[in-house]
């Protein structure tokens, strides 16, 4: 029984699989090889140089993009942190029915539906020059003239990320809270600990899976994004896959496929770091 | 029922918040959709109408709008169908351990977190290679399954780690084949979890710009068509676009969702 039961395991996995080897491992694998190869205007040359990573990883450029990507990837982390843990506890432990917990998440839910680059030009008339947020301060006289760094900016990149992921780690973080019994909660306060204490000690360190899992998702979004840069930065912000994007536009494929692999060991670099914290099999 | 802390009032406050800055840039274009025909991209609207709605019916100068949605919405539908069967069955294999099942649970994580320009500029690379002319049906579609599978695939963990298999064996000790157990047992059990898959697997295709980018071919879908027009197109007719893709997307969940009802067992009564 259990045996022929193994026997179905294989061949129930093999579409997913299938598709994980043709479109996956495999394209990675042909990027990898046509980062060693030499290009000209019109083709790809096949050849094995290593100009590509020469060019990059000596590249002014490249360090500065690297730079930019991590201060985007730092910042939108803090923030949809601070933010999505704040909410997460309120859904956790203040609202009292999972009837009203369902309607709120709903709530939350429903603007993913809408395309990201939708999302993102919906803020140009709310901060570009002439947008609500500009003319409602000048109403208000708090300045005289438009402010300019509202709308392709840091800010408004950041910005944009902040509303795009929050609620990546608002479901995470949110699961792991369900998992706390609340009676240790109860048998804290009857101890005599003081709020602080029991976020400290009790909310934070039991959330930290869940904590873990929205990092992974915010940071690994952030870090391989190109759209939201190109859109809410103006065409003047760069970080490390906008390069990657304009080498792509230009038909320079060896230098993009060298830039992608270079992006996919950092990534890979920095999700060693986070495995190591967590056990992702653990928390599904 | 105690009285609620006064944190619970602060928290409140700043899911209210939250939730404004989540719809209030969707709420700003879906108004300003309606600008009159002379008015700019910012408030305040001159008039209004449905003139830039009217503009899209018209074949623009960027692209077709109409075929690109034609084919995001049959794409997604695709992978839809796709996304739903892979992820039963790679549900169902991994209820078992099995040889080489670590290696395909690390890979499709991989998928999941890998960056889209990643895993687009492959698949562009390998259809390059290989001779074949990339298109929306085959490299793209290849490529949006490698971002539907594995919600699917960590959404069907979920499902099963909470099923209770006591269902099965009971089926089995009455003597259904395994296949009259899928049939009558699990299928209808797993059924809600199966329509969210579907759904996910829809509206993640839907709205996929990264890894359509390289994989396309020479025919846009719509997020590309929407980047194409970010950077070319400076009138409403980008808001009245994302107004209607917007309604498209919850008119399909819609409809999904009453069929389902339809559908479901325990509306027959």
């Amino acid at each position: 029984m259990a045996l022929s039961k193994n026997h179905h395991s294989y061949w129930q996995s093999l579409p997913l699989s299938l598709v994980l080897l043709g479109f996956l491992v495999f394209p990675i694998g042909v990027m990898l090889v046509v980062s060693f190869w030499d290009y000209n205007e019109y083709s790809l040359l096949p050849d094995f140089i290593f100009d590509n990573y020469e060019f990059l990883l000596t590249s002014n450029v490249t360090l500065k993009a690297y730079l930019q990507t991590l201060k985007y990837a730092f910042l939108t982390w803090l923030f949809t942190f601070g933010i999505g843990f704040t909410l997460a506890y309120f859904l956790a432990f203040h609202v009292r029915t999972q009837k009203m917990q369902t309607v709120l998440f709903l709530l939350c839910t429903v603007p993913f539906f809408t395309s990201n680059i939708i999302r993102m030009i919906s803020w140009i008339p709310l901060l570009g020059r002439n947008g609500l947020v500009n003319s409602a301060l000048q109403t208000g006289g708090f300045i005289d003239q438009p402010v300019d760094w509202l709308l392709y900016s840091d800010f408004a990149i950041i910005l944009a990320y902040v509303h795009l992921y929050t609620m990546f780690m608002v479901v995470p973080i949110f699961n792991s809270m369900m998992r706390i019994d609340p009676n240790l909660v109860e048998a804290a306060l009857d101890a005599g600990a003081a709020p602080w204490q029991i976020m400290k000690d009790i909310i934070l360190p039991l959330s930290k899976s869940g904590i873990m899992v929205g990092s992974i998702f915010v940071f690994t979004l952030v870090m391989g994004d190109f759209i939201t840069v190109k859109i809410m930065g103006g065409g003047i912000k760069a970080n490390v896959a906008t390069l990657i994007y304009n080498e792509i536009s230009l038909l320079q494929y060896p230098a993009a496929a060298a830039g992608a692999i270079v992006l996919l060991i950092t990534v890979l670099m920095m999700l060693m770091i986070l495995f190591r914290l967590v056990d992702v099999r653990k928390e599904l | 029922m105690n009285k609620r802390p006064l944190s619970f009032y602060f928290l409140a406050a700043f899911f209210g918040i939250f939730i404004l800055f989540l719809y209030g840039p969707n709420i700003t274009i879906a108004i300003l959709s309606f600008q009159g025909a002379d008015g700019g991209l910012t408030f305040p609207m001159r008039g209004v109408s449905l003139h830039w709605f009217a503009q899209l019916l018209e074949r623009q100068a960027v692209g077709d709008f109409a075929s690109a949605l034609v084919r995001s919405l049959v794409l997604g539908a695709m992978v839809m169908v796709c996304t739903v069967i892979f992820s039963l069955l790679a549900g169902l294999a991994f209820r078992k351990r099995f040889a080489g099942s670590s290696v395909i649970f690390y890979l499709t994580l991989a998928s999941l977190i890998l960056p889209s320009i990643l895993v687009s500029l492959g698949i562009g690379l390998m259809f390059d290679r290989l001779g074949l002319t990339p298109e929306w049906f085959s490299s793209g579609f290849g490529a949006h399954l490698t971002w539907t599978l594995p919600f699917g695939l960590l959404i069907m963990f979920a499902v099963f780690n909470r099923f209770n298999p006591s269902y099965e064996m009971a089926s089995a000790d009455l003597g259904a084949t395994s296949w009259q157990t899928f049939q009558f047992i699990l299928l209808p059990l797993l059924a809600p979890s199966l329509t969210g898959i579907g759904l996910f697997g829809f509206t993640l295709s839907y709205d996929e710009f990264a890894r359509t980018l390289m994989t396309s071919g020479s025919l846009n879908t719509l997020p590309l068509e929407l980047f194409a027009m970010t950077t070319n197109v400076t009138s409403p007719v980008l808001y009245a676009l994302g107004s209607v893709t917007t309604l498209v997307s919850f008119g399909v969940i819609l409809i999904t969702l009453i069929l389902v009802k339809q559908l479901s067992p325990s509306s027959k009564k």
